[in-house]
Parts: structure tokens; C-alpha cells; sequence
């Protein structure tokens, strides 16, 4: 069996384990130097899941409670494509995120903000045949955390990806276009290339935007590509 | 064609259990799976040997033929439709996780060698900006992992035994720690 890899990253458009600035990464981040792993059968199939698995209204964060979330309504859409701009169909993204006045419904969150009983904070969608998704939220709220003196980290929401295979698992997080807190955030400036880094950031799209009803946000979402021949030919 | 520069990685941060535990999956095979039902666990340890909370491993795995539930998996071998192959496993307030599954078969690998059997995992976590992967092996499969071309480049053999996990005496029970630092530093990948 001929196995197509898929490209090594390269440098800079991926953060390095170790990042002093953000101090988690200090204990946890391998010390050693990592084993370049050949990619075989086990390493080009990963997980695929079924329709089955997502429900009607699960890309609909403002659902499934008695009321409305509080905070301002928005619609996250996009496309997922692989590292030669084609879509990425049937792929199943996961978010997940803290309420409007930056709390998540965690027994960890100790931020001293409100929960608010109508918002859970977590959705899930397949992508369609042409490698769209749509999500509707409300807009996080910045919130403090002590990794650094009057830390804050940007408005974002955490996606998690499948893709193709076990190579191609993303999990990131989407910021919104103009957040004054961006440029101080240890995690996203993790990522030295500026081209890459700013893939992170959203963009604001009045074609998106239902009138009455919510602003849009685009955010496309880039997996990594093939190589072009099969290894050992 | 041209070529995108992929979206960053991120990390799962303190609170991904909000929108990951949902597909949790620590018990990977069916009342009518074939193969041999195994338990694995362990417990994930930081540089300071303390336990890592909240991680969450998912784990990637062939059914006992040794074929994957996936289309580019085009052996000519018997596929079992009831093992989908995915487990996603969190870590417990002590660092430690377990999952149950069926022993996997060998499969090929580079050239014409063939694997020893072997799950790959994804290991997340806050302080991760980006998962790491590392293999699991089993310790009553010493001839294959001997010659397993995955554990061979792996320079100091003595680093190939943080990828074996050890069979208890009797039971199809298996213990793998991952220790993320230190002395016993678990081996990750470059993938
Ligand atoms: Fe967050």
C-alpha cells in the first residue's frame, strides 16, 4: 500500500511546545527532542463519525434552555479546507466557550462574573459537502486569568477538528477582528509568522448578518495538507 | 496548486471538558466485537512529578485483523463493521485514566515491514498550545516490538520501554504512565 504523508509544518506557523509566556507551558511541554514519526497506515486514517452524532440544533448555542442567553447575538460561519484550499466535507466541529461576562460553566471558573442559566456554552456541526459550517452564539466575554500580572485573555471561541485523519486534529481558538487585547495574549502570539497567527482572527461580514437578528463573523479554518507522492516512491 | 499555511494550533485550555466530554469514549468495543478485551491506564505527571488534571487523550487504534475503520485503509483483510477504533479519555482530579478496548492487530508499515501492534495517541492539555502524540505498545509482544521500525528510531533504547505498556501478571490489564519531563520522560512524536 502507497502511503501519502501529509507536509511537516513549518517553522513558525505553529506554536513550539515551550513558551515561557505562558507559564503552563513550562512544566508540560516535552523536554527531549521529539522522534520524527513516519507516517504510515496508522498515522493517514483517523475517526470518522456520523451524521447521527450531531443534532438539529446543536450548532445553536442560544437553544436549549428556557430563555435567551444575555449578550450580543452572533452568526460564526465558514469554510474548513485542507492545505491546498479544497473543502473539507462531513467533518465534525466542536466549540465550546464562556458566557458574555467572560465565565465559563466550569467548576474550575472562579472568575468573580455571572453564569447565566440560559447558556451552556458548548455546540457542535458537520461540516456540508462543500466544507461550510455555521455556528450561532453570543459574543464571549474577555476575562482575567493569572498567568501574568492583569492578565486578560481576548474575546475567543475554542474549535476543535477532525479533518481527514489522526494528522490532521486541530484544536484553536477564534478571536474577533479589532480586540484591543490580542497583541498582549501569550497564546496567541505563540505563533511567531504573522500570516499564520492572524488566520486565528475572524472577520467581520455585513453578507452574514441577518438583519434584526445578529452580526456575522467568517472564520475559515485551514487543516494541514498532503505531500504530493506517496513515501518510498 | 497553492498552498495554505494551516490554521494554528491552540491550547484545549482548563475548561475543554465543556465542549469535548460529550464523546467521551472509554469503552471502544461492542458486546460483538472480536479480539481480546484489554484495560489500559495510567497516570499523566508533570515535570514536577505532580498530576496533570485536566488532559484529555484520544487514542486512534486498528480492530484485532489489524485494519482501520477508515477508507484509505484498503487491506485485503476481514473488517470488523462493530469497532469504530476512537477512544477520547480524560484524565481524573489524580492525573490518572483508564479505557477499555480490544488488543489491536499488526499492521503495515513503512516499506514491507510490518507494525507491531500499537494505539497512537493525541495527549491535550492546558500548557499544550499544541497536542502532542505519542504510541502505546504492549509488553507481551516483545518480538514485534523488537522489530517494530517505529521503536527503532527511537536512539536510546532504554526510551523505547516509555511507549510499552506492561502487562499485569494474569490479567489483560495493562499500566502506562506518561510523564511529560523528567528522568522517565515519555517519548512524543514529531508528526
Ligand atoms: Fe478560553
Amino acid at each position: 500500500m502507497d502511503i501519502v504523508g501529509y507536509r511537516r509544518i513549518v517553522p513558525g506557523t505553529q506554536p513550539e511546545y515551550l513558551h515561557p509566556a505562558y507559564t503552563s507551558s513550562v512544566k508540560r511541554s516535552p523536554t527531549k527532542k521529539l522522534v520524527q514519526l513516519p507516517h504510515t497506515l496508522t498515522e493517514v486514517t483517523g475517526p470518522m463519525f456520523g451524521h447521527d452524532k450531531v443534532g438539529p440544533d446543536d450548532h445553536d448555542l442560544t437553544k436549549g434552555h428556557a430563555g435567551a442567553p444575555i449578550g450580543e447575538r452572533i452568526i460564526v460561519s465558514g469554510r474548513v479546507l485542507d492545505g491546498d484550499g479544497r473543502p473539507v466535507p462531513n467533518t465534525l466541529v466542536e466549540l465550546w466557550q464562556c458566557n458574555a461576562t467572560g465565565r465559563y460553566r466550569h467548576a474550575n471558573d472562579q472568575h468573580d462574573a455571572p453564569l447565566d442559566p440560559n447558556f451552556d456554552g458548548a455546540g457542535r456541526s458537520f461540516t456540508d459537502a462543500e466544507g461550510n459550517y455555521k455556528f450561532i452564539t453570543i459574543k464571549p466575554g474577555a476575562y482575567p486569568w493569572r498567568n501574568h500580572f492583569n492578565g486578560w485573555r481576548p474575546q475567543h471561541l475554542h474549535f476543535s477538528l477532525f479533518g481527514p485523519s489522526f494528522m490532521t486534529r486541530l484544536v484553536t481558538q477564534m478571536y474577533f477582528p479589532g480586540d484591543p487585547l490580542i497583541p498582549l495574549d501569550p497564546i496567541f502570539n505563540c505563533v511567531t509568522d504573522a500570516r499564520a497567527r492572524d488566520r486565528m482572527i475572524s472577520t467581520f461580514d455585513i453578507e452574514t448578518t441577518v438583519p434584526d437578528f445578529a452580526l456575522g463573523y467568517r472564520f475559515d479554518i485551514v487543516l494541514r495538507g498532503r505531500d504530493a507522492t506517496p513515501m518510498g516512491m | 496548486m497553492s498552498k495554505l499555511t494551516p490554521t494554528p494550533s491552540q491550547t484545549v485550555g482548563p475548561y475543554y471538558s465543556i465542549g469535548l466530554n460529550w464523546l467521551i469514549t472509554t469503552d471502544l468495543a461492542r458486546d460483538a466485537t472480536t479480539g481480546e478485551r484489554i484495560v489500559v491506564s495510567g497516570r499523566l505527571t508533570d515535570g514536577d512529578g505532580a498530576p496533570i488534571p485536566d488532559a484529555v487523550l484520544e487514542v486512534w487504534q486498528a480492530d484485532a485483523n489489524g485494519r482501520y475503520a477508515h477508507a484509505e485503509d484498503t487491506q485485503d483483510k476481514p473488517k470488523d463493521a462493530t469497532f469504530k477504533g476512537f477512544g477520547r479519555v480524560p484524565t481524573d482530579k489524580d492525573g490518572n485514566f483508564v479505557f477499555t478496548t480490544i488488543k489491536p492487530g499488526a499492521v503495515p508499515g513503512p516499506g514491507n515491514s510490518l507494525q507491531a501492534p500499537h494505539i497512537l495517541v493525541a495527549l491535550s492539555m492546558r500548557g499544550l498550545l499544541r497536542h502532542v502524540y505519542t504510541r502505546i505498545y504492549f509488553s507481551d509482544e516483545a518480538a514485534a516490538n523488537a522489530t517494530d521500525p517505529i521503536l527503532g528510531l527511537i536512539d536510546e533504547p532504554a526510551r523505547r520501554a516509555t511507549l510499552v505498556a506492561q502487562r499485569a501478571k494474569g490479567a489483560a490489564e495493562y499500566r502506562w504512565d506518561i510523564a511529560m519531563q523528567g528522568t522517565g520522560e515519555t517519548v512524543f512524536f514529531d508528526a
